[in-house]
């Protein structure tokens, strides 16, 4: 079944068309091929440690049995309170956690039982974009070095062969070459972000995380920072993750949205479909709390009452009850089951 | 006739530091009435919460200085308080919700201490009574069980809540004026939209003032009447807050509004206001926005416009758009 499997005369196409099998029985029926990346029931819990003796006395589920994929060359935004797990679920797929249990399939491998040598390689191809340009960048090294890093620790291209393409890239992302001697000190929020994703950019990834890229930059900045994302996408077919809790920001760029909540994704559908039909109700929630720049637009607005729950003790059955306008006993007790209610959309919801 | 609460005029405020003077607020003149929701918005650094410490006489002093204009608070004049005045009216008559709550709450006093503390100094209750009304604040606010959270230190509570106890200690004293710096930017969306809603609730039960401060328009346009719109220290634009966002007199307002994406955007490239903003330390000369924008003619980069009014409800400092509102009013 798997094209993959034919086309590639590569040893790892065997992997493949398994990973390709099990994928289909699990979330939906796609050949390995069109997903760059494939997430099952992924889990993330952190210990707590208490005591004297430094035991472990509970879990952070901050991603708790997650099944979610991306297709090549799209861009999946991912959405929900914060402490839902968004950035915990990125870094899992990069491997910069390991998962608990589950599995995440990148191109149809399986990535949790790579070699060291093919997790090296594979690194190369997943790159991160961090919220804060102002602490993500080390203020001791120039512009220069940092854009450079990567293509040095990849044994990509040194010395005049690097500058030339850290040259480049400053200037892929709208930076002048006559940066690259100076630090990040010297630059306004969004110059650094733009630095930070020349940085992302260095070994030609195939998929970044943007997690927040915009969130901490004024709106002039932030929409300058999406449409070099944008620019940047189709130039090099690139695929993004894109966290961030700013709805209007999500919907412009996103293909598709997961919605997050208490480690859990409930609704997954088309940036279209969500927006016109949302199913779960805290998705109805969400878009309902996104101030809207209309003055004259009257809304009903949904408050939703309490805070997130602790995602150390959530809420048994359905995860959303304790804060859920139309919870039924069942949602108590039974942990609604994650279905394809519509064509490409997903929800987890008794009710829905 | 709405009856003034605030008046600032031409307030200026300047940073002495090393590298020279930075105008932070530089000629700025706004009111906000009774009982109404002012909105304040422009990019980082352009001087809004520096004018709103101002009003609060709170601005650090080196390297900080208020060096010229009037505030005038119902009619009085702050400039010429003493500082024992200012303490008076800090807290009990205008009070300030500040962006960051964990920095403005005390983290080795609870919450209740901490807010019965406020109400006991303005409102001389003994400690029981301020407590127990610290607790009817937190209950005001929407935080669940405040018999129990009262006892609780800033870091147990979660970071809606302790912006909630923020406004609870803002309120605690029935301000006429409230100052909300960011009230909700660092919070997301479904608890921001429990602060709106929270603060919308309070201004119309207790008929305060609000002064919003947030670079989010789309909090602006949901709760503000009138809106201020800053650049580099300067008031480019003012209006009602439908006029302001369905027709923008100010290029710097229009780019602004244009940028943002919104849920009805769709696809496709959203517009940018070219440039950065300018450096304070070298302010443009003329209009501080001309090298960013796409209109600037000649007269633009020699001379500073004018804040006109342009329409009954509207202000702008523009040559090019005040000559053409003033045309349309005009015509019209
Ligand atoms: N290294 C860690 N050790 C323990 N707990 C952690 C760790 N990293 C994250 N958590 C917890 O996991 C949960 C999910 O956190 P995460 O940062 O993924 O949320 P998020 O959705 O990205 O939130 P935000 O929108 O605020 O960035 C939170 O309760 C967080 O406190
Ligand atoms: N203590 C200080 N010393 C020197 N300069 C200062 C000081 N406080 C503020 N400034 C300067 O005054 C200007 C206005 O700052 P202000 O904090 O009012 O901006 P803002 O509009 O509130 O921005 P933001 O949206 O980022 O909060 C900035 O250029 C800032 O650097
Ligand atoms: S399963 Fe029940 S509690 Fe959960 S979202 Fe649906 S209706 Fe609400
Ligand atoms: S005065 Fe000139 S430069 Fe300034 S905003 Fe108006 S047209 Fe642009
Ligand atoms: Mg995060
Ligand atoms: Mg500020």
């Amino acid at each position: 079944m798997s094209v993959g499997a034919l086309k590639t005369p590569d040893p790892r196409a065997v992997t493949r068309a398994g990973a390709g099998a099990a994928t289909a029985g699990a979330t939906t029926v796609t050949a390995a091929g069109e997903n760059l990346v494939d997430v099952q029931n992924l889990v993330k819990y952190f210990p707590i440690t208490g005591g004297v003796l430094s035991r472990v006395v509970g879990y952070v589920k901050a991603v708790d049995g997650v099944s979610f994929f991306i297709r090549k060359g799209e861009t999946f935004g991912l959405v929900g309170e914060s402490g839902c797990g968004k950035t915990t679920m990125g870094r899992t797929i990069l491997q910069l956690e390991e998962p608990t249990s589950g599995k995440v399939y990148f191109e149809g491998r399986d990535v949790g039982a790579l070699s060291k040598e093919e997790m090296r390689r594979l690194r190369r191809e997943m790159q991160v974009i961090f919220q804060d340009p102002y602490a993500s960048l080390n203020p001791r090294m120039t512009v220069g070095d940092i854009v450079g890093e990567p293509l040095e620790i990849h044994g990509v291209a040194t010395g005049k062969k690097k500058e030339e393409r850290v040259r480049d890239l400053l200037d892929v992302v709208g930076l002048a070459s006559y940066h690259i001697n100076r630090y990040p000190h010297e630059f306004s929020g969004g110059q650094r972000q733009r630095i930070g994703i020349a940085r992302a950019l260095a070994l030609h990834p195939k998929l970044i995380v943007c997690d927040e890229p915009v969130s901490a930059l004024d709106v002039s900045i932030q929409s300058q920072i999406l449409n070099l994302l944008e620019e940047l996408q189709e130039d090099f077919n690139l695929t993004y993750l894109f966290v961030a809790h700013n709805l209007s920001v999500v919907k412009h760029i996103s293909d598709r949205i997961g919605v997050m909540y208490l480690g859990k994704i409930v609704e997954m559908t088309s940036e279209e479909e969500l927006f016109k039909n949302a199913r779960h109700p805290y998705t109805e929630a969400l878009l309902s709390a996104v101030p809207v720049a209309k003055p004259t637009l009257v809304r009903q607005r949904i408050v939703l009452e309490g805070d997130v729950p602790s995602p150390v003790k959530p809420p048994s059955g359905c995860r959303f009850h304790t804060r859920c306008w139309l919870a039924q006993d069942v949602c108590k007790t039974k942990e609604p089951e994650w279905r394809e209610c519509a064509p490409d959309h997903w929800v987890a919801c008794h009710l829905r | 006739m709405a009856e003034r609460l605030l008046e600032v005029k031409d307030l200026k405020t300047y940073f002495y530091t090393a590298e020279g003077v930075v105008p932070a607020v530089d000629g700025v003149t706004y009111h906000v009435d009774k009982g109404e929701t002012l909105g304040i918005v422009g990019e980082s650094g352009c001087g809004k919460s520096v004018t709103s410490l101002s009003v609060m006489r709170l601005i650090p002093n080196p390297p900080g200085r208020i060096v010229g204009g009037q505030i005038l608070f119902e009619g009085e004049s702050v400039l010429d308080k003493s500082e024992a005045d200012m303490r008076k009216i800090r807290g009990n008559h205008m009070s300030m919700i500040f962006q960051e709550p964990m920095t403005s709450l005390n983290p080795v006093y609870t919450i209740g201490d901490q807010i019965s503390e406020a109400i006991r100094l303005h409102q001389g209750l003994n400690r029981q009574d301020a407590m127990a009304k610290a607790v009817d604040m937190l209950r005001l606010v929407g935080i669940p069980l405040p018999e129990r959270r009262v006892n609780e230190y800033p870091h147990q509570l979660s970071g809606g809540m302790r912006q909630r106890g923020m406004i609870a200690m803002a309120l605690s004293c029935n301000p006429k004026l409230l100052i909300a710096d960011e009230p909700t930017t660092a919070l997301d969306v479904t608890i921001q939209a429990q602060v709106l809603e929270l603060m919308k609730r309070l201004k119309q039960e207790m008929g305060m003032a609000i002064m919003l401060i947030t670079h989010d328009l789309g909090v602006i346009a949901e709760m503000a009447q009138r809106v201020v719109v800053m650049y580099a220290g300067k008031i480019v634009e003012e209006g009602d807050v439908v006029s302001i966002f369905e027709n923008p007199l100010h290029p710097y307002t229009d780019g602004l509004l244009k940028s943002i994406p919104q849920l009805d955007t769709g696809k496709g490239k959203l517009h940018v206001i070219n440039g950065i903003v300018p450096n304070p330390l070298h302010m443009p000369k003329g209009c501080r926005f001309n090298p960013r924008c796409p209109q600037a003619t000649d007269l633009c980069k020699e001379k500073e416009p004018v804040f006109t009014q342009v329409a009954p409800t509207r202000y702008v400092a523009c040559w090019l758009r005040a000559q053409e509102g003033l045309t349309k009013e005009v015509a019209s």
